[in-house]
């Protein structure tokens, strides 16, 4: 699916560099940027070609309402109600009439237009600062009309990126694990499906179960645990092939895989005899190597973006907090100090920081430290909520959450949610079914 | 000298705060079921199986841990003593936690459980080629409530014949 998008090209990109409107998203954003997302503009006959091929009515109404959504769940953007808008699509992607845009209070406009070229959606956009009526970026490229909804998310990161600083994550997937049935007789599969919810996919059947999958920094290939035959060991699975391995030749439970940042290890933790250890296995040449050693339960490693450090969970103190050390083993440091206990280390793109689950007096939180444990910053408490992963640009996080649905803790229901960094912008995230265990892949497109 | 003694007095109140914490941890949790939780140990029976006539196939664990009661040892002295008798059955520990853990982790624990319980079936006699050990963590539990007693109940190992 990558692949197919190498005819994505870029032209004139004539950016000023002097200062226009900016999106601040370091601070809980309680006054987003009111923006308006006109409708991509399409003629008649273009319009005809993808309603044939896509059994989309307005293919680019349809992306609008993509990068609309996107740009609002992000949180930072508030986009405008289309009935309020004076100028036609066609025109405004021409040349905006700044004045009625202004009426309507928007400060960033985007406009665009759609064409059926040669069997191909070619898509081309501008944004533009309505205050300072300039044009600030404007963008075309061509890829295969299946492609659509990427079209709309692509649009989103390059809009996101230049108005904020930082690459998006909108173009981009998230895989977990997808539940159904009553907990004492759970049947999970692994499934796929892009960052807002869309395009949804099952890659196992249920016949055993699965439980925390990992994309690697490619996002083509996937690690996780799987029962099948009843040892659970890790595995690792080409999206694209559909083709499965089991990782390492270990004589017992191998679990909480992950992968080495440039992709080429698998991280994660053999038990044996009550104990767990830290391992990994190289993928290409196959040798595996201990990382600790130690009588206690050293589980879920991550690596450090660079790669030289590794955090994890263990509970050689007597009960379970987050460890760093270097990635061979040595220097091993305890860094969480809170009350509680803490669990689920994962280190930030960005390498500033390390997310985790803490509990503590019966509630779960997700949290943030520095990679020296201080500065711990809790965003969200609730029952029953773990494991976080990061966006792809360190900004959001995503988790599932277990809430009850019944006085008697009987029934239940597991989400997916995200939270930004600021602790602001808490959502669910829709799936099908109840969904536990996201890992948030890379941006598919740069 | 002042920095000091703050310093010895904040030292004071972390050691009682963690003391405090560890009590909080292992206090004494009541259920409305007479005798079927001793601290936060499942007793009963109802959940329990029989490998052989008076033979349970189960025991139990407190939070966090993996060290085996007396009723447990008592379990699992019945089970071996029922294995030796029986030479050419093998068994599966199942070990399991409840659902107040992160989930890695708690695989682990699942581990640490089942082994606990195969460590001494085999020093009652047991060849460890006839037990082999297989953990759920959180992800197989008995009862599905969330309450005290049916988190007791979860955290289990239970030995089921492998043949």
């Amino acid at each position: 699916m990558i692949k197919k998008f190498i005819a994505l090209f870029l032209i004139l990109i004539p950016i000023n560099s002097f200062a226009l409107i900016e999106v601040d998203i370091t601070r809980g954003n309680l006054d987003p940027l009111p923006i308006a997302v006109s409708p991509l503009s399409i003629d008649e006959k273009s319009r005809k070609s993808f309603e044939k091929a896509l059994k989309k009515e307005n293919i680019g109404e349809e992306i609008s309402s993509i990068v609309e959504n996107n740009l609002k769940t992000s949180g930072l953007f508030n986009p405008l109600s289309k009935e309020a808008f004076l100028q036609a699509p066609d025109i405004a992607n021409l040349k905006p009439r700044f004045e009625d845009w202004n009426l309507i209070k928007a400060q960033a406009l985007i406009t665009g237009k759609v064409n059926y070229v040669d069997d191909k959606l070619r898509v081309e956009f501008r944004l533009w600062d309505v205050l300072a009526a300039k044009e600030m970026m404007a963008l075309a490229f061509t890829t295969v009309p299946s492609n659509w909804r990427r079209v709309g998310h692509i649009i989103s990161d390059k809009v996101y990126e230049r108005l904020t600083g930082e690459k998006g994550y909108f173009d981009t997937r998230i895989i977990y694990v997808a539940e159904e049935g009553p907990k004492t007789q759970r049947i999970k599969k692994l499934a796929i499906m892009d960052q807002d919810g869309f395009n949804n996919k099952f890659l196992t059947l249920g016949n055993e179960l699965v439980l925390t999958p990992r994309f690697n920094p490619t996002s083509q290939m996937v690690t996780y645990l799987s029962y099948f035959k009843n040892l659970p060991r890790v595995y690792l699975l080409d999206i694209e092939t559909g083709t499965q391995e089991v990782v390492g030749d270990f004589p017992g439970m191998t679990f909480a895989p992950r992968f080495s940042p440039e992709g080429k290890k698998i991280i994660m933790s053999f038990a044996k005899d009550g104990k767990s250890d830290i391992y990994t296995m190289d993928l290409e040449n196959r040798i595996v190597e201990r990382i600790t050693n130690h009588p206690s339960i050293d589980t879920s490693p991550s690596y450090s973006p660079d790669g030289k450090y590794i955090t994890f969970n263990s509970d050689r103190s007597g009960y379970q907090q987050i460890y760093i050390m270097k990635s061979n083993g040595s220097d091993v440091k305890r860094i969480s100090f809170g009350n509680g206990l803490y669990g689920t280390p994962v280190w930030s793109p960005r390498g500033d920081l390390i997310a985790f689950t803490k509990l503590h007096k019966g509630k779960f939180y997700i949290g943030v430290m520095r990679t020296d444990g201080s500065g711990e910053r809790l965003l969200t408490e609730n029952y029953y909520q773990e494991a976080p992963s990061w966006s792809p640009n360190g900004r959001v996080l995503i988790f599932y959450r277990e809430t009850k649905t019944d006085n008697k803790g009987e029934g239940f229901t597991a989400k997916l949610w995200s939270i930004d960094l600021t602790g602001y912008n808490e959502r669910q995230i829709k799936t099908p079914t109840d969904a536990s265990d996201p890992s948030w892949s890379s941006l598919l497109s740069n | 000298m002042t920095l000091s003694k703050i310093f010895k007095n904040t030292l004071l109140v972390l050691t009682a705060c963690l003391v405090l914490s560890a009590c909080a941890t292992k206090k004494e949790i009541t259920t409305g079921i007479d005798g079927s939780m001793q601290g936060d140990v499942y007793t009963g029976t109802d959940t329990v199986k029989y490998l052989a006539d008076g033979v349970p196939d189960r025991v139990f664990f407190a939070t966090n841990e993996s060290i085996l009661t007396t009723a447990s040892r008592e379990t699992l002295r019945a089970q071996a003593a029922w294995l030796r008798k029986n030479p050419s059955i093998n068994v599966v520990l199942e070990g399991h936690a409840d659902e107040r853990g992160t989930r890695e982790y708690n695989l682990a624990l699942g581990e640490r459980r089942a082994n606990a319980a195969k460590d001494y079936l085999m020093t009652y006699g047991i060849s460890s080629d006839r037990i082999s050990v297989l953990s759920y963590g959180k992800e197989r539990p008995v009862d599905s409530g969330s309450n005290p007693l049916s988190w007791s109940k979860n955290r289990r190992s239970v030995t089921v014949k492998a043949n």
